[in-house]
This record gives C-alpha cells, sequence and structure tokens, in this order.
C-alpha cells in the first residue's frame, strides 16, 4: 500500500487513542451518530414533555377522537408508537455505526502487525 | 388460607430454588457472581431487563391507579417506558463498553480516584436500598392480605428467598429468576387483558364508552387531572420517571451481563417491546378492575389501590386465576428485589472493599466471599427497615428511588461519556447535589409533612412538590457543569480522547 498509515500504537502495549480519534474512520462514526442522535432525542423528549404540557395546562386533548376516547389517549398510546418506532430506527442504524466500529477496530490491529 | 394460592406460591419458591441450585454450581469467580460471566444473549438479557423492572409498584401500583384515577394512573406507564429511550440512545452501549461490574467501574474509567467511586457506590447503595424498602413493605402487606400471613413473617420470607438467591446463584441465579418471572408476568396479564376485553366484545370504542359511565368519577375518569391537579407536579413527576431509569443502578447493571455493546443494544429493544406490551395492559387490567371490581371494594382492600389486579382477576376467573395472580404478584416481587440486593453488595464488596480497601487486589476467592458477605449485610439492613416501616405510607419511595437516580447518577453518567471538559471536581459535586437535593426536598416534601398528619409528620411542607424531580434533576446537571468550570483542573484531552474510543468502540476494554 502506498500511503504510509499513521501509528495507532504508541509501543507494543499502549494505544494511541489521540492518532484513533484524529483518524478519518473514527471522525466520520462520531459525525453519523452526533447527526443521528441528538436530533432524534430532542424529538422524543419534547414529544414525551408534550403530553403532561397539554394535559396540565390546556384542555384540548380533552376533545373526542371517536365515541368517548379523547386525544389524551391518542396521544398517550403515540407515546408507545413512538418508542418502538424510535428502538426499530435506532437499531437500523446502529449497522452503519457498527460497520464504521469494525474498521476502527480493524485499522488497530492493522497498526500493530507493522 | 387460600389453598390454591398457598400451592402456587410454593411452586414458584420450588423453581427459583431449583434455578439457584443450577446457577450456584456455575458461581465461582467474581465475574459470574456479579455479571453471570458476561454470558446472556440479547434475548436473555432483554427479558431480565424486564422482569428487573416491572416491580410489583407497576403492576399492581398502577393497575389500582388507573382503576382509582383513570387516565392520571397511565403517567406512570408512559414515563417508565419512553424512559428506555434515553437508555438506548444515550447511555446502554457507552456504559458496556466501559464498564466492567458496576456503574461506578464506568466513571472509574474516566476519573480513576477513590472519592468518585466512593460517592457512586454510596449513591448506588442509597437508591438500591429506597427502592427495596418500598417493594418489602408492599411485599409484607400483599402476601398478609393473599395468604393471610402476618407481616413480620412475610417480610421475613421474601427478604431469605432473595438472600438465598443472591448468595448462591449470584447473577445467574438472579438473572433466571427475573427471565422467569418475566413470562410468568406477561402471561398473567395477558390472560387478564383478554377476558377484559371480551367483556367489552373486542371493542375498545365500547370499552371507553362503558367507562365514561362506570365508576364514580363518570366522564372525568377518562380526562386527565384527577389525581394530579397542579402541572408542576405532574412535569415533576414526569420528568423522574423519563430521566430516572437511566440512571437505576438495578437496571444499568444489566447491561454487563452481555457481551458487547451489540448486545446491549438488542437486550434494550427486546426489553422495550416486552416492557410496552405490560403497560398497554395496564390499561385492560385499571378498566377492568375499576368497571367489575368497583371503586368501593378496590378501596376497601387497600386504600391506594394495590389489590386491584388480583381482586380483578377473582372476579373474573374465580379463586384460580386468583391465585395464580398473586403467585405473578409474589415472583415479581422477589425477582426485584434479587436485582436489588444483588447490586447493593456489589457496590459495597467490589466498589468499597475490593478496589477502594484492596486496591483492587483481592483474588477471586476473596471476592466472592466478600460479595456474599454484602449481600448478607444488605438484605438484613433492608429487612430492618422494612421491619420499621411497616406502617409508614412507602409508596413514594419508589418515586424518590428514581428522583435520586435522574439527579444523582445521570448528570455524571451523560457528562463522563460526552463532556470533555468535565472533571473529578465536576463529577463529585454532579453526585452530591444531586443526592442531598432530591432527599433533601423529598424530606421537606408533602409526603413526608401534612397539616392533617397523614403523612409520617404532621406540618406545613416546605417545598410544594410530591416529587423533586423539577427542581433537583436541573441542580444535579448545573452542579456538575459548575463544579467543573469553576475549577482549575486542566482539560485532560488526552484521557478524554481514551474515553471517546473506548466508549464508541469497546476497544482495549471488550475487544483485545
Amino acid at each position: 500500500m502506498g500511503e504510509k498509515s499513521p501509528n495507532y500504537k504508541e509501543d507494543s502495549s499502549r494505544t494511541n487513542y489521540t492518532a484513533i480519534v484524529q483518524s478519518a474512520d473514527f471522525q466520520k462514526l462520531m459525525h453519523v451518530k452526533k447527526r443521528f442522535i441528538i436530533p432524534l432525542t430532542l424529538f422524543f423528549l419534547i414529544f414525551y414533555f408534550a403530553l403532561p404540557l397539554l394535559t396540565s395546562y390546556s384542555t384540548v386533548l380533552n376533545a373526542s377522537f371517536y365515541g368517548s376516547i379523547t386525544w389524551a389517549w391518542v396521544f398517550a398510546f403515540a407515546q408507545f408508537i413512538m418508542t418502538w418506532a424510535l428502538c426499530m430506527i435506532y437499531s437500523k442504524k446502529a449497522g452503519e455505526f457498527d460497520r464504521l466500529t469494525d474498521r476502527i477496530l480493524q485499522m488497530r490491529k492493522g497498526g500493530t502487525s507493522q | 388460607m387460600n389453598v390454591a394460592a398457598f400451592t402456587m406460591f410454593l411452586g414458584i419458591v420450588l423453581v427459583t430454588l431449583l434455578i439457584t441450585y443450577w446457577a450456584s454450581k456455575r458461581t465461582g469467580n467474581a465475574s459470574e457472581f456479579y455479571t453471570a460471566g458476561s454470558g446472556l444473549t440479547g434475548w436473555q438479557n432483554g427479558l431480565a431487563i424486564a422482569g428487573d423492572y416491572m416491580s410489583a409498584a407497576s403492576f399492581l401500583g398502577i393497575a389500582g391507579s388507573i382503576a382509582l384515577a383513570g387516565f392520571d394512573g397511565f403517567f406512570y406507564s408512559i414515563g417508565f417506558l419512553v424512559a428506555y429511550l434515553v437508555v438506548l440512545y444515550l447511555v446502554a452501549e457507552p456504559l458496556r463498553n466501559l464498564g466492567k461490574y458496576t456503574l461506578a467501574d464506568m466513571l472509574a474509567a474516566r476519573f480513576d480516584t477513590k472519592k468518585i467511586r466512593g460517592f457512586a457506590a454510596f449513591n448506588t447503595l442509597s437508591i438500591s436500598i429506597f427502592y427495596m424498602i418500598a417493594q418489602l413493605v408492599g411485599a409484607g402487606a400483599l402476601i398478609k392480605l393473599l395468604l393471610g400471613i402476618e407481616y413480620t413473617t412475610s417480610v421475613l420470607i421474601v427478604g431469605t428467598l432473595m438472600t438465598v438467591y443472591v448468595i448462591f446463584g449470584g447473577m445467574h441465579a438472579t438473572s433466571w429468576v427475573q427471565i422467569v418471572k418475566a413470562l410468568l408476568l406477561m402471561a398473567g396479564t395477558f390472560i387478564i387483558s383478554v377476558i377484559v376485553l371480551a367483556k367489552f366484545n373486542f371493542s375498545i370504542p365500547y370499552m371507553f364508552e362503558y367507562m365514561s359511565t362506570a365508576t364514580p368519577l363518570k366522564e372525568t375518569f377518562l380526562n386527565p387531572g384527577v389525581k394530579y391537579t397542579e402541572g408542576l407536579d405532574t412535569l415533576s413527576l414526569t420528568m423522574g420517571l423519563v430521566l430516572g431509569t437511566a440512571g437505576l443502578p438495578h437496571i444499568l447493571v444489566r447491561f454487563f451481563t452481555v457481551k458487547d455493546a451489540k448486545a446491549a443494544r438488542s437486550s434494550v429493544v427486546v426489553a422495550t417491546w416486552i416492557i410496552g406490551a405490560f403497560y398497554v395492559m395496564t390499561i385492560f387490567l385499571g378498566f377492568g378492575a375499576a368497571a367489575f371490581v368497583g371503586t368501593t371494594d378496590i378501596v376497601a382492600a387497600n386504600a391506594a389501590g394495590n389489590m386491584a389486579a388480583p381482586l380483578l382477576a377473582q372476579a373474573l376467573g374465580g379463586n384460580m386465576l386468583f391465585a395464580f395472580v398473586s403467585a405473578v404478584a409474589f415472583a415479581t416481587i422477589l425477582a426485584v428485589v434479587a436485582g436489588l440486593v444483588l447490586t447493593g453488595a456489589s457496590a459495597f464488596a467490589h466498589d468499597f472493599y475490593n478496589e477502594i480497601l484492596r486496591k483492587g487486589k483481592a483474588g477471586e476467592k476473596e471476592q466472592v466471599k466478600m460479595a456474599r458477605y454484602a449481600s448478607i449485610g444488605v438484605s438484613v439492613i433492608s429487612i430492618l427497615l422494612a421491619l420499621v416501616a411497616q406502617n409508614l405510607n412507602v409508596a413514594f419511595l419508589v418515586s424518590l428511588a428514581f428522583a435520586v437516580a435522574a439527579s444523582a447518577n445521570l448528570p455524571v453518567i451523560l457528562y463522563t461519556i460526552y463532556w470533555k471538559k468535565f472533571n473529578t471536581n465536576g463529577a463529585i459535586s454532579a453526585m452530591v447535589v444531586g443526592l442531598i437535593s432530591s432527599v433533601g426536598l423529598v424530606i421537606i416534601s408533602p409526603n413526608v409533612f401534612s397539616p392533617d398528619g397523614s403523612a409520617i409528620l404532621t406540618g406545613e411542607a416546605l417545598f410544594p412538590l410530591t416529587t423533586p424531580g423539577l427542581v433537583s434533576i436541573p441542580l444535579g446537571f448545573i452542579a456538575g457543569y459548575l463544579g467543573t468550570i469553576l475549577s482549575r483542573q486542566k482539560v485532560d484531552e488526552a484521557k478524554f480522547d481514551e474515553i471517546l474510543v473506548k466508549s464508541n468502540t469497546g476497544m482495549d476494554t471488550i475487544h483485545r
């Protein structure tokens, strides 16, 4: 291989973590994680707190959705759907994290064999 | 004495003791004792998390709350479930990658000082013991109601069983007792739900229609605001519920029982499906009890509504179903308290004894021996406290445990994983302020003081909210922030790089 790969091991036993953090793969992993985790975490927290806020400070959710079922129950059940959906979305997205993580772990092994 | 219930209780005891016997042969070293050798699969651990989490407070308490307060009772179910998103998105994988046996291990991966380990272990012990007192007092009252055995004897029976599981079977026994319990609880809840739904012709709109006239609350039963009339109180409760789980030590240690971050992730996903399905069914339990047992009889059996689910079982399926559901409630209590004993004991034996006193040099045999002594110690303390607290209303202790977990543990966990500038000073500030503010605010809250003497002490509460989360959780985060920026410690960037690599990849911790 033509280009010189950075040294991920300072000596035989210690890992050079700073070099790994600065590597392109690791930076990519951080970037992908941040762009996924931060917005979705904000989303589920807002979605969750919207329920007690709406029930405490307004009566809009007391309106009927279907017969005696009010919007409060619909929104409450939507919290369950939201939780399950975000679980599945995370699992799916985590496949991408895993591929990058494996590359980083491989890269370190490559570093030791030189 | 209810013969069917007694027989099923004995059945539960027998099965759990067999599990313990099997587990005892595999519990030879510290890693087997604390984490079942990290050998559980994601599925097994997901079931065990569900078994560890769905406490008697969930099964009996929420069913009762919904039966008596309608929609407001359901807030618990929602908060307890959505909390798993915080665990999945922010905590589970980094925790698995950084930790070994305890929560303090994870913090020590970044800040290797005895002080931090000591404070973290102290918080773990406090939370686990608060939680356990609530469970044991509930267990004593429940067994007294179901089997007519005296309170003291009931607490001693549960206390002895939990100690036996943990000292002989460690995490292997604890996990499998929790797995069996999760399956039994789901089966029991499912059977009742189907019968309730059948009574409503499997029509959800009809069920709601019926409930709008079935209780003394009439249509307000279906609207929020029956139990929680103060907006700030509702917010404080819901905040404690959603942020507490990710700081509960007995849940967090479960992630060390699987081999890596991927398995930790899949265990949360499995747990979330099971726990979600269970909490959806709490609607049927609560509605069913309100409709077919009736408010008067539920309150007559127990003012807080804790007997709603067993009474519903009796109303729907006679004595056999009553006996089965009671036995399920018993198994539920056993599985949760076993997890709490193990967690408290590991904080004591691993963190205080091995890491702090023995500087990590205790041999395997010595560690296991100490863990067993610690288990006995934690059990004895909890049993004594539960006996003293017999006549106190301790239901608030579960929400206190959640509030302490969210205020004292969650800030330090998140900062440790994600904040580069975080330092030991900030970590200690966050843990101390989180603990003192949450416990302190509860001591001056309406749970402890009430003017009419219905709480523990008579007098005016200085703090108006029944749960401290709304104030104490932000205080924990602010203390961690200020403690960090106001101290002169230099930022150790290399150390944070190491934590960043380890927490994201498991390099050098799991993947060597």
